[in-house]
């Protein structure tokens, strides 16, 4: 039977399985594979808390998305388009997202009696008439990979084991992908391990082979490449992004870098991937707790690093003494938050927006820290390379803001040239003539920074209130509110270091959609189809949430509605009403989920029908 | 090369006014340091004192080296970052018992175990003093104090035996009414490789007067106190004519003029024992036997900061000194034109 292809503009597939089936890892390669197309993409890991959950069980599912395009991709898409999935749990927890029309390819051999009750199903959803919406190929997938290998001589635990990528070479054959970025990864992954290399090669084969000779396979899709601009790509994750975001940083300051730690999830990555850069000027310190990991990083900066510290909302809280100790020391710090479900442990591997407000106010007395948000996974590197502009140029603690969503999911990044970003080298006092702790640049506000080691500048700095110019302990009641007043101009001022925000569409009409964060693709997606249609609605994205940028009231007046999408009950609104006195109105879900363009799309109607 | 000036003790009196209230223990802590710092051979500015909050931590004020006056509690967590990422400088911390083993507990303990080179000046004083009289982790069971009307019931940390738990390498105690003593022990600990650990019985004339006098006044205190000297027999008393002999594991008080026990029967003091530090450690609080004073424990062991100047050697020789470019372009790239 002939197959046909199919010229397709944009495709979203998730792999799911149980946690033991190696779907992190099937996604990742496949999105290797389609960076090597030229494809633009966005992927999102979906993973549980739990490392074990039982195997087969509606919580040990674990999924990976991935939506590749000829065209710009700025979500891992709403729904899939092609459901690969392991066993009937994964089935029964994604089947929802998955398109009407979609396709469903099942490893049939795991749909048994145990699976599908531990699934919670009554019969088994391949054999009834149950999804007859979509395109269901149901494969024997664990046969066809024991009959790949039946003469290897290998044990059954580890023959079972391959048999995702049995799963991989078929999406291969279907979407048109090379295998060989995967064959490769396999033979340097398994070194020296042979039969496990000719295993996974071998299967992976069988795997693409099975779609070309099956006949219920009929139509494979081609996706062509996306025009990017020029330059060299590679993949990279959100937590990868901001730990290089770090680096670059340090390098173009001159610095060492510092990054004080504790592990916690979704952030840890961040200190994981530091760790491995010991030859390149970076020392991680993993603490005995959050607060240790600030402080250490204090500790750090005050030495004349750049300090650093990453952590997630929990952890957060735990930091926040620290943090109004470093606005009262100015001295430059990175504070990231990979924002997860809250409030307390909440939903650890799930994504959300709500520790905006705790980064922007949460702290005893005034303590204002300037506060950037990254908007996709590459964005997390220019987010954290602006952070530490700002924090040595106006010696302050910046917090970057990520989350879950974008710290894991991974999207091609046009590779920068080191030497052609910014020069950030901070000016360390040497001379005692005109010294003095708290004297201040005029433009900046930025207090002197000498360094210990520096002979004749020997000075004591504090979490007490600093007399003006000296730095010596004041309790004098007008000192107290000079120096209040004079840091929070400081941060103030930064708005005159930023670029003026910019607006997706008219500048002027019914319908300003504002949003801050990962939330960025979603309502662009959504803002772009409603002006196709040739509604009356613009775009304003905000990184810069404190201090805003200072055109943001401007553009706000020229709207009839505004509308802020949070994954939260509505804390950028907050802000923006009390800073503009605006009445916007709010759309709040928070499920542990990132917006989906049509539930966007599906609001911008309503407020628009509304008028 | 370098030479470091020759300092006096006035090098090192900041023009701050001190603020303790007069008769505090906390002077003789500041004198004493500021008397032995010429001795030390560091060159000031590579100084640095780290504090929390308390009274204790107002210390960096009256120095003058570079100070850092932190928060409650993170003086430990704040100078382990400051020594990690500058080696060479010489990191003082600053703390008091509220402070360091209280709701510095855990840094303190890490500190310890790490042995990041950190010299830990512990001033304690079983009170809270700045907050103005609650409790401490190392106040004694019983005290009335101003959060403990009826007494306090909690058991007291004995910071020398926490401190070998916590694995530091070096380990002492000293009086703030000894400041000969008290020199003695601070320059050991400036010459210790690693996190020295030097508990000082601190008097709060204020909160918790007299709570040390057994060991620090003139006619309690030599048949109170056993001074440890490395190498030498655990003799003490007015007129040297007592001694601890080990029984099994357990210190006893010996006399050595009944002709029952020489000095060839006593505890040899060795800093380098763990087993002995200990069984030293242990002593306070046991009633009917001294107190020791003096270096109970110092060893040898590597320091954080080499370890992981060894690692990054050793990481650098292997693979050269990383380059930035060259790390963003490694592995799956792809070019579009």
């Amino acid at each position: 039977m002939a197959k046909i292809t199919k010229n397709i503009d944009e495709v979203t597939i998730r792999f799911a399985g149980d946690s033991g089936d190696g779907m992190q890892l099937t996604g990742g390669q496949f999105t290797t594979a389609t960076a090597f197309v030229g494809n633009d993409l966005a992927t999102m890991p979906d993973y549980p808390a739990e490392i074990r959950a039982p195997a087969g069980s509606l919580a040990g599912v674990s999924s990976f998305q991935i939506n590749f395009g000829a065209t710009e991709i700025r979500t891992p898409g709403d729904q899939s388009d092609c459901l690969v999935v392991m066993n009937p749990a994964a089935l029964k927890v994604y089947l929802k997202k998955l398109r009407e029309g979609g396709s469903i390819i099942a490893n049939a051999d795991n749909f048994n009696e145990k699976n599908l009750r531990l699934a919670a199903y009554e019969s088994n959803p391949l054999q009834n008439d149950s999804l007859g919406r979509y395109q269901v190929y149901s494969v024997e997938i664990s046969k066809l990979t024991q009959n790949a290998l039946k003469d290897l001589n290998l044990s059954p635990k580890i023959v079972d084991r391959t048999k995702n990528f049995f799963a991989l070479g078929l999406t291969y054959w279907m979407y048109n992908r090379p295998m060989e970025p995967t064959l490769k990864w396999i033979k340097e992954k398994f070194a020296g391990k042979e039969d496990i290399i000719e295993a996974n090669t071998r299967v992976l084969k069988a795997g693409h082979a099975y779609g070309e000779t099956t006949e219920i396979f009929t139509v494979r899709f081609e996706v062509a490449p996306a025009q990017l601009p020029p330059g060299r790509y590679r993949s990279i994750t959100g937590n990868e992004a901001t730990a290089w975001g770090l680096m670059a940083a340090a390098k173009r300051a001159n610095l060492e870098l510092f990054l004080g730690s504790y592990p916690i999830t979704p952030a840890s990555e961040i200190l994981q991937e530091l760790s491995k850069y010991k030859n390149y000027g970076v020392k991680t310190f993993q603490a005995e707790d959050e607060i240790a990991g600030i402080t250490s990083a204090i500790g750090a900066s005050y030495g004349g690093a750049l300090g650093a510290t990453n952590t997630s909302g929990p952890g957060l809280a735990l930091k926040t003494e620290a943090m109004g100790l470093a606005v009262m020391l100015e001295l430059p710090l990175i504070i990231i938050d990979v924002q997860r479900g809250g409030p307390s442990t909440g939903l650890p591997t799930k994504t959300e927006q709500a520790d905006l407000l705790q980064a922007v106010y949460g702290r005893n007395g005034e303590a204002p820290i300037p506060v950037f948000a990254a908007c996709s996974p590459t964005d997390c590197f220019d987010t954290t390379f602006e952070a530490a502009r700002i924090a040595l140029k106006y010696m302050t603690p910046v917090i970057v803001l990520t989350d879950g969503y974008i710290a894991n999911g991974a999207e091609p990044w046009l590779i920068p040239r080191i030497s052609e970003l910014p020069d950030l080298s901070p000016t360390f006092v040497t001379n005692l003539e005109g010294f003095a702790p708290y004297k201040r640049d005029p433009q900046t506000l930025a207090r002197m920074w000498a360094i210990p080691g520096t002979p004749g500048l020997e000075h004591r700095i504090g979490g007490l209130e600093k007399e003006n110019i000296t730095g010596n302990i004041s309790y004098d009641p007008d000192n107290h509110h000079l120096m209040i007043t004079t840091r929070a101009e400081k941060i103030n001022n930064i708005t005159n270091d930023i670029p003026p925000a910019k607006l997706v569409g008219d500048e002027s009409g019914d319908l300003l959609v504002v949003s801050w964060g990962s939330t960025y693709g979603a309502v662009h997606n959504a803002v772009e189809t409603k002006r196709n249609e040739g509604l009356s609605v613009s775009h304003l994205h905000l990184k810069y949430i404190n201090p805003l940028q200072k055109n943001i009231g401007e553009i706000l007046k020229n709207f009839k509605q505004i509308l802020v999408p949070e994954i939260n009950l509505g804390q950028l609104i907050k802000i923006l009403r009390d800073k503009y006195l605006v009445d916007a109105v709010g759309f709040n879900l928070v499920r542990g989920l990132p917006f989906s363009a049509v539930e966007i799309e599906n609001k911008i109607d309503e407020m628009i029908k509304r008028g | 090369m370098n030479t470091i000036p020759i300092y006096t003790t006035k090098d090192f009196q900041s023009d701050q006014d001190v603020r303790w209230c007069p008769g505090c223990g906390d002077y003789s802590i500041l004198a004493q340091t500021q008397r032995v710092f010429p001795d030390l051979g560091i060159p000031k500015e590579k100084t640095v004192f780290v504090s929390g909050i308390g009274c204790s931590s107002r210390f960096p004020y009256y120095m003058i080296t570079y100070g850092f006056h932190g928060i409650h509690g993170r003086a430990a967590a704040i100078a382990s970052g400051l020594k990690i990422a500058h080696p060479d400088l010489s990191v003082w911390v600053a703390t008091g018992d509220g402070d360091g083993m209280s709701i510095g507990g855990n840094h303190f303990i890490h500190a310890c175990r790490r042995n990041t080179g950190l010299k830990i000046l512990l001033f304690n004083n079983q009170i809270y003093g700045l907050t103005k009289g609650q409790f401490s982790p190392t106040s004694l069971q019983g005290q009335v104090t101003k959060s403990t009307p009826f007494g306090n019931i909690d058991h007291p940390f004995n910071p020398l035996s926490l401190a070998l738990g916590a694995q530091a390498t070096f380990v002492s105690r000293t009086l703030d009414r000894d400041p000969k003593h008290m020199q003695t022990v601070i320059k050991r600990a400036a010459a210790h490789n690693g996190t020295a650990f030097v508990e000082i019985y601190q008097n709060c004339n204020v909160f918790n007067d007299g709570a040390f006098e057994l060991w620090t006044e003139k006619d309690s205190k030599d048949d109170n106190v056993v001074v440890l000297e490395n190498g030498k027999p655990l003799i003490f008393g007015k007129n040297k004519d007592k001694g601890i002999r080990l029984n099994g594991f357990t210190p006893e008080v010996v006399s050595l003029i009944d002709g029952k026990y020489t000095t060839s029967d006593l505890i040899l003091h060795d800093e380098k024992d763990p087993m002995l530090a200990f069984i030293l450690a242990g002593m306070s609080g046991i009633q009917n036997l001294p107190r020791p004073v003096g270096v109970v424990y110092a060893v040898e062991k590597s320091t954080y900061e080499q370890l992981m100047q060894n690692q990054i050697d050793d990481i650098t020789t292997k693979k050269g000194i990383g380059d930035l470019e060259k790390l963003f372009n490694r592995g799956e790239t792809w070019e579009v034109k």
